[in-house]
């Protein structure tokens, strides 16, 4: 078999020095939507896909989904989309537009951050959009509040288009990471700005303390028009600084590794694993479960819809109320409220799966 | 840069007789159930709210 080099042969050592064995990126091609596959009306907070959210400030209202769409000869096939459905064709200076996607400090040491070893990063991504014009994508330490960006300029409407961003390494030494389950990282795209993030000057060439006026300095207004949409897919991060020619490919994970991974900040269920005994007043029932996967924090409990139960062939009851009571890293517990009457005491009760509902626990670094 | 809207927010009992074990929260307009744990997202915003001057209401 012919092998075929691009640039030098040091750019094509990039996949076997590779500090980290996993894409740094989770969900890097949106594979995974956990939550919903979408969400109109959007102001906020809203993820499109597992580890990417919106976060907006008054910036017109949004439908948030992951799409079918994707550029073509990539292997890709999902992506993130923002559709404007109200515009803002007027930002306040406070305001602003931005997808997210962030990482704890228990991933980030391969960056070597605030070491004279810290490595120079590469962000690619593929972008589309209807509204040609310069967006910018922002790398922020949480940790120490400091922060580097990057302008990049959709040329064609509605074509996908494959962006690749070096930014500089982070030496200072007193600003590394720290090593825990909180928030270290952050990218941002900005879609958008007011002058309070826009007013001063682009902060492009080195790892400097925050300036909020320099983080989007020259960023667009996607909000301007309901004509106006913006679809992300295939983001890699990779350490070192490479080109077209010397970019590793897209590191794909099976659809199963990608959603293990999520798991650690989101775990769905539309048939909890919830075994439990009834109480004795005969309504209801106390149920725990164990945990896909250990989460980074203990998790925020969302319940929709109804739960069913199985006592017996003649006790079927589903769920009226449902609480949470404990929850950590591994395990889950609630207590459940049913439409029956007819439980013993430490009647045994499992979770069946015919009920409508969902249980959702998130731990990620955004709310939502 | 806010994280979160909260609009309600009340603590929840375990056990009979247990003290407070999580909080029933409205946040970006979604009821949610909040672990007392300061490594947890949703808390962390309805601390922030707090220090808004708002009120955790007693459990029931």
């Amino acid at each position: 078999m012919a092998l075929t080099l691009h640039g030098t042969v040091a750019d094509n050592t990039a996949v076997f020095s590779r500090p980290t064995d996993k894409p740094f990126i989770h969900n890097g091609d949106m594979a995974i939507a956990q939550r919903t596959t979408s969400t109109s009306s959007v102001t906020g907070i809203q993820y499109g896909a597992d580890r990417f959210t919106t976060q907006m400030d008054t910036f017109g209202t949004w439908t948030v989904s992951q799409a079918s769409d994707a550029p073509a000869g990539t292997g890709l096939v999902k992506s993130f989309k923002l559709d404007c459905t109200t515009a803002d064709t007027s930002l306040g200076a406070g305001h602003f537009g931005l997808v997210r996607t962030s990482f704890e400090g228990f991933q980030t040491q391969p960056f070597q951050k605030g070491s004279s070893d810290a490595y120079t990063l590469t962000v690619a991504f593929w972008v589309k959009s209807a509204k040609t014009g310069n967006y910018v994508l922002e790398l922020f330490d949480t940790d120490n509040s400091r922060q580097i960006s990057k302008i990049y300029t959709i040329s064609s409407a509605n074509t996908w288009e494959k962006k690749i961003l070096n930014f500089a390494a982070d030496t200072s030494a007193s600003d590394p990471f720290t090593y825990d389950n909180a928030e270290s990282f952050v990218m941002n795209w900005w879609l958008g700005a007011g002058s309070t993030y826009s007013g001063g000057t682009l902060n492009t060439s080195a790892w400097a303390d925050n300036t909020n006026a320099n983080r989007a300095a020259g960023v667009l207004n996607l909000a301007d028009s309901t004509d106006n949409d913006w679809y992300l897919t295939g983001v890699q991060l990779e350490f070192g600084t490479f080109d077209e020619n010397s970019l590793p490919k897209f590191q794909f994970e099976s659809y199963g590794d990608n959603l293990k991974r999520c798991q650690r900040y989101c775990q769905k269920y539309t048939q909890p694993p919830l075994v439990g005994i009834a109480n004795a007043n005969n309504t209801y029932a106390r149920a725990k479960m164990l945990l896909q996967t250990p989460m980074r924090a203990a998790p925020t409990a969302t319940h929709s819809g109804t739960l069913n139960y199985f006592v017996s062939n003649s006790i079927q009851p589903t769920t009226t109320a449902f609480s949470a009571t404990y929850l950590d890293e591994n395990v889950a517990e609630f207590d459940a409220t049913t439409n029956v009457t007819s439980m013993t005491a430490k009647d045994p009760i499992t979770c069946t799966q015919n009920g409508s509902g969902f249980l959702l626990l998130t731990a990620d670094l955004m709310a939502g | 840069m806010n994280k979160g809207i909260v609009t309600a927010a009340q603590y929840q009992k375990g056990f009979v007789g247990s003290g407070n074990v999580n909080i029933k929260a409205t946040i970006n307009g979604k009821t949610v159930y909040v672990p007392l744990r300061a490594d947890n997202t949703e808390y962390q915003i309805i601390l922030e709210w707090v220090a808004d001057g708002n009120t955790i209401a007693e459990a029931d």
